[in-house]
């Protein structure tokens, strides 16, 4: 196959035309519902997936729920109010704060961090990152705790399990309260929730089971976030939006989708693992990507372990056959 | 060569107790990749980075955490020997 930098270039108004009228279909014939609820948070996909589905169903059959909570950055809400008008779609926004701190995930949290920092508090800020240089080196996958003290200074660790199992599960709790926030909006009304995870997230597990990876259908999952990028263009999500950082917005000192999981930036990862599933050679995507064949069987291996580990979530509850 | 067979006995029993059933173990051959026979996802390495932290009272830096000294049995006993000196 011929691979070059513009393998990844979509047709945009067409790849719309046709996803707005599977969704379409999607909602009224295979789910019966009347209309569509998107958490809506400001970044790059919920934004193409609200519009998708008001390009799909028309402005007043669709929803955007804001969820913030405390650890939320302050520009998440705006920009998704702001593109809610500029979709003309109804808002609600749901502090979903109380709730979680009835479901204790901040002291759970919090509790794990002071395993490994015994200094912190509610003063600090925190985050995860990925194991870095994937290109370069050949480890494994693992992650970093990061605290930031009131003063800005910032100590990093690698994270011993149990820690990291703790800190990981209170934090999907957000994931998952904004997930039963969305059905409660959805059934009320009688819509369907619409997913709003990239194929970069749904194919390597980045994404909480039952949390943001629970919608009843999701649109761009097998789209690359190279391909969001030109459909967001497409339809006019706004420049603010496009040129945001991708952020997990999850974690208090402002974690990217790059330190935090993927570890690459978005085209080179996207670019690889094209090549990987065209069974491009190394040396030919080496040459287009500027990299050493060894670093792309690197890169390679990096995505394929990912989605190999990550495969569970993407399963149905297992029943006995 | 007796501490190295010391060594290999306590990883098996580890990756055993942490990651397998028994039909898996009989099937674990000490040469096998963790990673190629999904034994070890990114949480497992860090279980069994903590178990040998705690084992052999050495830290594992982060270059260290590499599958040439991680990903399989052989491997760790090479690492491990290396690292007690």
């Amino acid at each position: 196959m011929n691979f070059n930098k513009d393998s990844l270039k979509i047709d945009a108004g067409r790849v719309a035309e046709e996803l707005a009228r599977s969704v379409r279909t999607q909602i009224r014939s295979k789910l019966r519902k009347t209309g569509a609820v998107v958490g809506i948070s400001g970044g790059l996909d919920s934004s193409v997936v609200a519009a998708l589905c008001v390009k799909a169903l028309g402005p007043k059959r669709v929803v955007g729920i804001m969820m913030p909570e405390e650890d939320s950055s302050p520009d998440s809400q705006k920009l998704a109010q702001d593109l809610a008008d500029r979709l003309g779609i109804e808002t609600v926004v749901e502090n979903i704060t109380p709730g979680l701190e009835g479901l204790k995930c901040y002291s759970r949290r919090d509790e794990a961090i002071r395993q490994i920092f015994p200094e912190y508090d509610s003063t600090y800020k925190n985050k995860i990152t990925i194991s870095t240089n994937i290109l370069e080196d050949e480890t494994f996958n693992f992650f970093n705790l990061t605290i930031e003290s009131p003063g800005g200074e910032e100590k990093t660790m690698r994270m011993p399990v149990s820690a990291y199992l703790q800190i990981v599960a209170a934090s999907n709790l957000k994931q998952r309260l904004r997930m039963t926030m969305l059905y409660y909006h959805a059934e009320k009304r009688n819509y369907a929730v619409a997913g709003t995870g990239n194929k970069d997230e749904h194919e390597q597990g980045f994404f909480v089971k039952y949390g943001d990876g629970g919608a009843d259908l999701k649109p761009i999952a097998h789209l690359f976030k190279m391909q969001v990028f030109q459909l967001a263009e497409e339809l006019s999500v706004g420049h603010d939006i496009i040129g945001r950082i991708p952020t997990t917005d999850t974690y208090s000192a402002g974690s990217t989708q790059e330190e935090f999981f993927f570890g690459l930036d978005f085209f080179r990862m996207d670019m690889l693992w094209y090549a990987m599933e065209n069974k491009v050679s190394s040396a030919e995507a080496a040459a287009v990507l500027g990299l050493t064949p060894h670093q792309v069987e690197r890169g390679y291996a990096n995505i394929q372990r990912k989605i190999d580990a990550t495969e569970y979530l993407r399963m149905y509850p297992l029943e006995i056959e | 060569m007796a501490q190295k067979e010391k060594i290999r006995k306590d990883i098996r029993d580890f990756i055993t107790k942490s990651f397998l059933t028994g039909d898996e173990n009989e099937n674990l051959s000490d040469s096998d990749s963790f990673m190629k026979e999904g034994i070890i996802d990114s949480t497992g390495v860090l279980e069994l980075v903590s178990f040998l932290e705690k084992q052999y009272g050495f830290a594992v830096k982060d270059d260290e955490m590499t599958p040439g000294n991680l990903d399989s049995i052989d491997n760790l006993v090479i690492f491990i020997s290396g690292k007690l000196g």
